[in-house]
């Protein structure tokens, strides 16, 4: 007797709306809003800065004027992501190959590494390497020091390396078990399969979610600036302190927001077209 | 309890390892009202940011485009900007365009408190992510389903509400779960804007107390652990609701 | 007992087009009071896009659709009084996998119709047991086999006192032994005086059941008459060249 199946099967795209092809890529519906609403508000400022006090400067030109350097720390912002990330990956795909091993100590162990990892803030790892990393590590042949930047890098590198991990599982995880076989028929040896067989396969999968984590990453770098480095947030705060002027709040900020969106949304709607991809081709 | 409390002052006298938070009762008190205050902002920005996740998968289903674009835009705002930024671009920029009112002690200060803003801001940042996991729940629930909902007279809004949603809460689960999980980690950004959580609590705590090492660590301790009972209760929350016949 | 034979559904004309491609074409026929139709065809011949448009779950292009007096395809159409008259039952993912079979009998008539709960627990179980499912009320649809899911939408259907059932297909996802119970309770609905648009691949049963059988291809009726008749001597090249794949 065979049962009707009660419900679609497999996992829901979590992927926005997978509808979007490379036209969508490039919609210019969602910038435009952000834009838009960047624009409201410089004008909404215009409009309320005092008219006739002296040579009061618009808006739009001061946020100009400030761009430059705050552009410098969003620069700063990228560099600690790129860093980070290029730290966390490596680290991770070795954590993932340990979780997915062969040996059961070091699986468990490395599961329990990653959980630790995954389920701490990122916030509060942050903390914790900035107040509890030494200032300086004392190597045999010369004594590095290890400056704030080094130290979030480290500590926002930890959390990268935990969903490293994850996405390497569930990447060699996603392979058929047969794959394993005809390694094994044809006399490999576990990590010949691994990495001649199984790595090169799941790497194209395993590239949609690493993007998006980078996007995650990239928004959390923001975070530094919480533990007393100087960043894009610090100096817009800093720049909205000089000027003294509450109408320029809601602009500065919508004017960071959108850098980070500029960034950040191109990656995430390429994650989407990538997924497409990968996937029709399984 | 007094045991454990000189225990404690034990090990800082003899060790220098300083955990007052069990030895001294301001410290413990503060360290637990950080806890609480942590939990609370979870509950209600899980419940605010749910109601979100619904309406906005309801609105995104419209046939009006551009309410559909606009459900949108907030989607991909909210998901590709830093949540720190939003909660300072709440918190100070929009928070002072507000008219100020009187408090107690007759100084003017914004409407919403820091709190206020930190439970509007995180609710928003958990919304947009939590209709992008309805509308995918929704969107595996079969058409012939909701045309056999229909045959049998439902209205689109009866739809929604007997059929699609029960079923895409069920099917999202994992996702809101795991949505969730980052909800309660999201929740330390709000230390930026001095609303006394977990992570305050330390920091007010080890800048009095100057045991910065300890703290740390508790803090890490406490989050890992909070955590996994979270991820422990959901697991078990999944195997109740589970469709028996479904695997997915 | 003398039955009133006047028609109960009345097509007229019917189009319906997406875009550019026409699915029906000039579909016109009629469905007396108590009488059971089958409509045969090939895949794609818009069979069951015409059973979704008599109950407008599909907005026919042109034409008209009236059932029990009420025109289906009138912009201002009442869906939800048209859907209390007319019950269909689809291929699958008919029923609602979160609630058990009972309840998934019993939610229409109190979300639609806004029945009493314990009248319409009654019925629910009646309607089960006349589906001959009464031990299975507590089931979930994953736990149920094809046939018994199908025999539950049936009965979910009727508990909306329908005058019309439509069945699309009903029994073609399921497998032989399946499909035997789930005919044999389409036969007895229709024995008993329900009128029913059928559309099916089972020639056998179309043969048993039908008071009328209708051959659609590429979205016109091709030839109709009594089952006897067109499923042993078809008049047209089209349909004989069906029945020769298919029988």
């Amino acid at each position: 007797m065979t049962p009707l199946p009660v419900l679609l099967p497999g996992k829901p795209a979590l992927a926005g709306s997978a509808r979007e092809g490379w036209r969508e890529f490039f919609s210019g519906g969602v910038l435009v809003a952000v834009l838009a609403a960047l624009a409201i508000s410089i004008l909404a400022g215009e409009a309320r800065a005092q008219p006739g006090i002296g040579a009061s400067p618009g808006v739009l030109a001061i946020l100009l004027k400030w761009s430059p350097l705050i552009f410098q720390g969003f620069l700063f912002n990228l560099m600690v992501s790129v860093l980070s990330m290029l730290a966390g990956t490596a680290l991770g795909l070795w954590l993932g190959l340990g979780r997915v091993s062969q040996f059961v100590a070091l699986r468990r162990a490395s599961g329990g590494v990653i959980q630790f990892f995954r389920n701490a803030p990122w916030l509060v790892l942050l903390f914790y390497c900035m107040f509890l990393l030494p200032f300086s590590i004392t190597l045999p042949f010369a004594t590095v020091p290890l400056p704030d930047a080094a130290k979030a890098v480290i500590g926002l590198s930890l959390p990268v390396m935990a969903n490293v991990a994850e996405i390497v599982r569930g990447g060699v995880g996603s392979i058929p078990l047969e794959q394993w076989e005809s390694g094994e028929a044809l006399a490999f040896s576990r990590s010949q399969i691994m990495w001649m067989v199984i790595l090169p396969q799941c790497l194209r999968r395993m590239i949609p979610p690493w993007m998006n984590l980078y996007a995650i990453l990239t928004m959390s770098t923001t975070l530094i600036s919480v533990v007393g480095i100087q960043d894009s947030m610090t100096l817009a705060r800093a720049a909205l302190v000089a000027e003294g002027r509450t109408e320029l709040f809601i602009p500065m900020y919508l004017m960071l927001l959108s850098w980070f969106f500029l960034y950040c949304y191109p990656i995430a709607r390429w994650t989407t077209v990538l997924e497409r991809r990968f996937r029709v081709r399984v | 309890m007094e045991r454990i409390a000189d225990f404690f002052r034990w090990l800082n006298d003899a060790h220098g390892v300083n955990l007052s938070i069990f030895y001294d009762s301001l410290d413990r008190s503060r360290f637990l009202e950080g806890l609480w205050t942590t939990v609370e902002l979870s509950t209600i920005c899980t419940l605010l940011s749910l109601v979100i996740g619904v309406v906005g998968a309801w609105l995104q289903g419209a046939r009006f485009g551009p309410t559909r674009g606009l459900v949108q835009a907030y989607i991909q705002f909210f998901r590709n900007t830093p949540p720190l930024v939003q909660l300072f671009f709440f918190y100070f920029a929009v928070g002072n365009e507000l008219p100020h009112v009187l408090d107690q002690h007759g100084m003017l200060v914004p409407p919403i408190s820091n709190v206020g803003w930190a439970v509007l801001s995180l609710s928003l940042f958990a919304g947009a992510f939590n209709i992008e996991i309805f509308r995918a729940g929704i969107e595996a629930v079969p058409r012939a389903m909701v045309e056999a909902a229909e045959s049998l007279g439902y209205s689109r809004l009866g739809v929604y509400r007997h059929v699609l949603l029960p079923l895409a809460f069920r099917i999202s689960l994992p996702a809101l779960n795991n949505n969730l999980v980052n909800l309660v980690k999201t929740t330390t950004l709000a230390y930026a804007i001095a609303v006394p959580e977990l992570l305050y609590a330390a920091s007010q705590i080890w800048s009095e107390e100057l045991n910065v090492r300890e703290m740390m660590n508790v803090l890490l301790v406490t989050y890992v652990a909070l955590i996994a009972v979270l991820v422990a209760i959901m697991g078990r929350w999944e195997r109740a609701l589970h469709i028996p016949g479904y695997s997915p | 007992m003398q039955q009133d034979a006047a028609a109960l559904v009345v097509l007229s004309r019917v189009e319906k087009r997406f875009g550019d491609t026409v699915v029906l074409r000039d579909i016109s026929f009629s469905v007396a009071r108590g009488k059971t139709v089958c409509i045969i065809g090939p895949s794609g011949s818009g069979k069951s896009t015409l059973l979704r448009c008599v109950n407008a779950l599909v907005p026919v292009s042109s034409g008209s659709i009236e059932i029990d007096g009420i025109e289906v395809n009138d912009p201002a159409l009442d869906k939800i009084a048209l859907r209390r008259k007319v019950g269909m039952v689809f291929q699958q993912y008919n029923l609602f996998p979160h609630r058990t079979a009972l309840q998934n009998v019993m939610m229409a008539p109190i979300h639609v119709l806004k029945q009493d709960r314990r009248e319409v627990e009654e019925k629910a179980r009646r309607l089960l047991a006349k589906v001959g499912l009464a031990e299975k009320e507590r089931a979930y649809p994953g736990e149920l086999s094809g046939g018994q899911q199908q025999r539950v939408a049936i009965a979910r259907s009727l508990a909306m006192n329908p005058l019309v059932m439509l069945f699309d297909e009903v029994t073609a996802a399921l497998d032989p032994e399946t499909k035997k119970e789930v005919l044999v309770t389409i036969r007895e609905l229709a024995e008993d005086g329900m009128t029913c648009m059928i559309v099916t691949h089972e020639m056998g049963f179309a043969r048993e059941v039908a008071d009328h059988v209708y051959f659609t291809e590429k979205g016109v009726i091709v030839e109709h008459g009594p089952p006897r008749e067109l499923l042993a001597h078809p008049r047209e090249e089209r349909t004989r060249a069906f029945l020769n794949q298919v029988l």
